[in-house]
């Protein structure tokens, strides 16, 4: 307790326009496509078309003859290549480790999902290297797919790995099962749910690209990628396949176009086409099209759980009881294998205070492309299931949907929850509260009455979600499985006239990283934001960093360059007190200038900063010249973001059209340094979470294994007249454990809004009898459960 | 084989050679170097793509440089004055936080301009379902559609 770090406010906590817009609304920004290498070529990808079979023979002879081809690698080029490494090993019940079965770069003789890659083609153009490509025979030997997680666990189930018999990964478990099965035993009442969350792409609008290059000048390696996270992309591609010295591989991650999740990871055609770079000595350039990034971009959820919820007499929660499957696609992508575990089970405690919790969770192999982190990753699921268990309990017991929560909310703090996580504070009862007012919750009575006049159902839902961000600290992490460490770095360096230029591991991607921590760096200092500038995105100029996921770039990079600046403060106050002939106790340093406290007698930080590079007067027998600091900021404990968000939906039975009349969101993410920002963060969020309640579904033919959904006419994605505007609000509980007091802001949306969603079309629902229906709740399905419950009723 | 393409872009003549079946987004991107407009879906589905022909909005993912020959083509380079002073759509996007990751907002901002010189009253209902053509992943159009009102006023003035 006791962090925040007050001096830290002034002129924090302001919604500054932000300093990168300039350069993208005059189309000055710079993505990794608009980067060109003198002499490139270009790489095409040829995919398979089956998303099963066995690779008899590849014939890549009349592409090489193509006009423009430069080179045509297959899996045979690549057998001494490592396959891509999984960041996370799950344990499974039974102790033996999940099943890692090798994912290749390019296919080692058999394919596993439809555009699983083939053939690395490169030539002069992109469409003589597309060219090419049809011209490479494969000879295919087509097998059955399986493309559902509890079809794959099925025996007689198609085998898709040798090393995974049964399809199976790893099956997991969590909680007490013996507590939780008495605790069921005594219940006054059990609500039981059958759910599907359904698999989503996440469709940044910046497809991935990569421009790789080798410069014999140092035998060194450029990268330029749409990623999240360069430094952890260098470190698995170099350490972990392709055993490049690391220090001679320098990863780019320019202006990229959104990533939520999809670009963390480390994808096989930017691993094949920096391996290719030597062998053809020249520059290559890839850019996916939308085809590929539906069939290629690690997928999100995809979960089949079956729930179960005691209740005592009073609603009082006793256990929780949820057994899940969860679709891992055909590989296990960067970190598939933790998202339906560490950050799923452990978050299904929710806001109330069950006192214990079991879940299983099996992990299976499926003909489909691989499932990893999206927005949330791990827990929107979670959420999922608590708030729906929590709105069909409080159907069933009578008890109100606020009042319920109410009488289960935690309210003393540090709470340690049965399910491993230690939530340090919150306020549940004021978001609720907040979000009540905001929804007008009081005259939803009214609406709903002059919506049935017009022969339309209202319908109102809660979410009350708690989610685990700043994934943290990296010693438990580290027993708990993760391959990988979980600090961040920044570093201040101070230029000789006073301004600042700040380089961070974080990574921005439309988060808007250039002014907020600007807005940090200014406030702490002294000085206008303009004389701030933060650089991101670069392994060749930043320190090593873990790059951006899981809403932990302010509380965890942002404390990170709060850390480096207490220590540029530090040195400034020793040179001060030298310049100042005063003792170092005695200086203090406020509003951008050193004084010696209780005088008039100080020096401007550009004073002390001049000094520190031109140490003519300086005390260098004691102290550096420089001012330049680094820090590296390994959190003690996860931050626990948390809120109420309510959704009013009406539904045109004759129809199916759920319109969303009204979305409120009231959250607490702790202190906040931008409130514009962090709107436009739950906007998003929202927007993606009622995308996946309504629209979004990826669906995969169950006996082809085809993707349905491969382009924007299948896959709907939210567009401007789907939603409406948003009513957002915070309340704040400062996190106790970093000294801005931030728990970060980017996931809420996409958590809350399912389940608020849904909820609201349970609810609206109800007046004709309709007791379950699945996500998307779209127009079709609406209108067949409708028409289905009113047969059943009739006959 | 190569066809010569002749327009005008952004005010200024350019001529090139090009094969028949390069995009207008190619051309503008690849030969002119012009890389604010993107291409996000190349299938007319995301307007990340969007310019100006001869005053109205088009997806030039979805055309051929040569239908465009003879045409007067503007794209997001070409928006703000010479001086570096954004055109009141670009500012508005900027002062209502009306974009993020920045990959849509070209397209987004000449698509808004467009529905401001056909609908020069719109209404949030009418902007965002003339926004139909262009897809934002990161916003939710809340923001964007109070930039395009915005902008809107500032430009009927």
């Amino acid at each position: 307790m006791g962090a925040i770090d007050s001096s830290l406010f002034a002129g924090i906590g302001q919604p500054l326009l932000r300093k990168e817009d300039y350069r993208f609304l005059t189309g000055a920004g710079r993505y990794t496509d608009d980067v060109n290498e003198r002499g490139q070529t270009y790489a095409h990808f040829l995919r398979s078309p089956y998303a099963h079979a066995n690779l008899r023979g590849i014939d890549t002879s009349r592409a090489l003859a193509a006009p423009g081809v430069v080179a045509v690698f297959t899996g045979a080029d690549l057998s001494g290549v490592n396959g891509l490494p999984c960041g996370w090993l799950i344990t499974s019940t039974d102790g033996t480790p999940m099943k890692e079965p090798p994912h290749p770069v390019l296919a080692q003789g058999k394919v596993r999902h439809v555009g699983d890659q083939v053939a690395l083609v490169i030539a002069e153009s992109a469409f003589e290297a597309k060219d090419a490509a049809e011209l490479i025979d494969v000879d295919y030997d087509v097998l059955p797919a399986v493309v559902a997680g509890p079809d794959a666990l099925k025996p007689g189930a198609p085998q898709i790995h040798d090393q995974a018999p049964g399809n199976k990964c790893y099956t997991w478990e969590l909680g007490d099962k013996a507590a939780v099965a008495a605790a069921f035993a005594k219940a006054a009442h059990v609500t039981k749910l059958d759910i599907i969350n359904n698999r989503l792409v996440p469709n940044a609008i910046e497809p991935r690209c990569a421009l790789a290059s080798y410069d014999r000048h140092d035998d060194s390696y450029t990268l330029y990628v749409a990623n999240q996270n360069p430094h952890v992309e260098r470190l698995l591609m170099t350490a972990f396949v392709l055993g490049l010295p690391e220090h001679q591989v320098r990863v780019i991650a320019p202006d990229v176009g959104g990533g939520f999740g999809s670009k963390i990871y480390l994808y096989a055609e930017e691993t094949a086409m920096v391996w290719a770079s030597k062998k053809v000595n020249r520059s290559i350039k890839w850019a996916a099209d939308r085809s590929e990034a539906f069939l290629t971009d690690a997928h999100g959820r995809d979960h089949v759980t079956h729930a179960e919820l005691a209740l005592d007499a009073q609603g009082k929660f006793l256990a929780m009881r949820v057994h899940t499957t969860a679709n891992m696609g055909a590989y296990l992508s960067t970190f598939a294998s933790c998202i339906p575990t560490i950050l799923y089970a452990t978050l299904l405690a929710g806001q109330y205070t069950t006192p214990v919790i079991y879940c299983e969770v099996t992990a299976a192999f499926t003909n489909t492309a691989p499932v990893d982190a999206y927005r949330g990753a791990g827990r929107p699921e979670a959420t999922f299931v608590v708030e729906r268990l929590v709105h069909q309990a409080a159907v069933d017991t009578g008890i109100a949907q606020d009042e319920i929560r109410r009488r289960n909310f935690i309210r003393t703090f540090p709470y340690q929850t049965p399910v491993a996580l230690m939530y340090d504070t919150g306020n549940y009862d004021a978001t609720l509260d907040e979000a009540m007012n905001l929804a007008d919750v009081a005259g939803f009575p009214a609406r709903k009455a002059l919506a049935a006049q017009r022969g339309k159902l209202r319908g109102i839902g809660y979410c009350a979600y708690i989610e685990a961000c700043g994934l943290a600290p990296s010693n438990v992490a580290g027993a708990l499985g993760a391959r990988a460490g979980l600090f961040e770095a920044g570093e201040v360096r101070v230029h000789p006239t006073g301004s600042v230029t700040v380089f961070t591991g974080s990574h921005s991607h439309g988060q808007g990283h250039e002014t907020t921590f600007a807005q940090i760096v200014a406030a702490k200092l002294g000085m206008p934001v303009e004389n701030v500038a933060v650089v991101h995105g670069d392994t060749g100029r930043v320190p090593f960093g873990m790059g951006t996921y899981g809403s932990r770039s302010l509380s965890v990079g942002g404390t990170a360059i709060v850390k480096a600046l207490d220590k540029v403060i530090a040195k400034g106050k020793k040179i001060a007190a030298h310049l100042l002939e005063a003792a170092e106790s005695d200086i203090e340093f406020k509003d951008g200038k050193f004084t010696v406290g209780g005088t008039d007698r100080s020096k401007a930080f550009a004073e002390i900063s001049l000094a520190a590079y031109v140490p003519h007067n300086y005390p260098l027998d004691q102290l550096e010249p420089g001012l330049d600091e680094t820090a590296f900021y390994d959190p003690t404990n996860f931050t626990f973001p948390a809120g109420t968000h309510i959704c009013e939906v009406e539904i045109d039975p004759e129809t199916g059209v759920v319109e969303v009349i009204a979305f409120s969101a009231c959250d607490d993410f702790g202190n906040i340094i931008n409130p514009m920002i962090v709107e436009g963060q739950v906007h998003g969020g929202v927007a993606q979470g009622i995308g996946q309640a309504l629209l979004e579904n990826c669906v995969y033919d169950p006996e082809s294994g085809q993707l349905l959904t491969g382009s924007y006419m299948d896959y709907a994605l939210p567009r401007a007249h789907d939603l409406p505007s948003f009513r957002v609000g915070t309340k704040v509980t400062p996190c106790t454990h970093n000294p801005l007091g931030a728990k970060g802001c980017g996931e809420a949306g996409a958590i809350g809004a399912p389940a608020a969603v849904m909820n609201a079309v349970h609810d609206a629902l109800a007046a004709v009898g309709v007791t379950r229906i699945d996500m998307p709740a779209s127009p079709h399905r609406v209108w067949q459960v409708i028409q289905q419950t009113q047969q059943s009723a009739r006959s | 084989m190569s066809i010569r393409v002749a327009m005008t872009v952004n005010g200024k003549a350019t001529r090139a050679d090009l094969e028949p079946r390069t995009l207008l987004v190619d051309y503008l991107r690849q030969h002119l170097g012009l890389t604010g407009t993107h291409v996000g879906c190349d299938t007319a589905q995301c307007g990340a793509c969007t310019v100006h022909l001869n005053g109205n909005a088009v997806k030039s993912c979805n055309m051929l440089a040569a239908q465009a020959e003879g045409g007067d083509v503007l794209t997001i380079e070409g928006l703000a004055a010479a001086d570096g002073t954004m055109h009141p759509m670009q500012a508005a996007f900027k002062d209502c936080h009306g974009l993020q990751c920045g990959f849509c907002t070209p397209g987004m901002v000449l698509s808004a301009i467009d529905l401001v010189h056909r609908y020069p009253q719109a209404d949030e209902k009418t902007i965002r379902e003339e926004l139909d053509g262009n897809l934002c992943r990161c916003t939710g159009y809340h923001n964007i559609v109070k930039a395009v009102q915005q902008g809107a006023a500032t430009m009927n003035q």
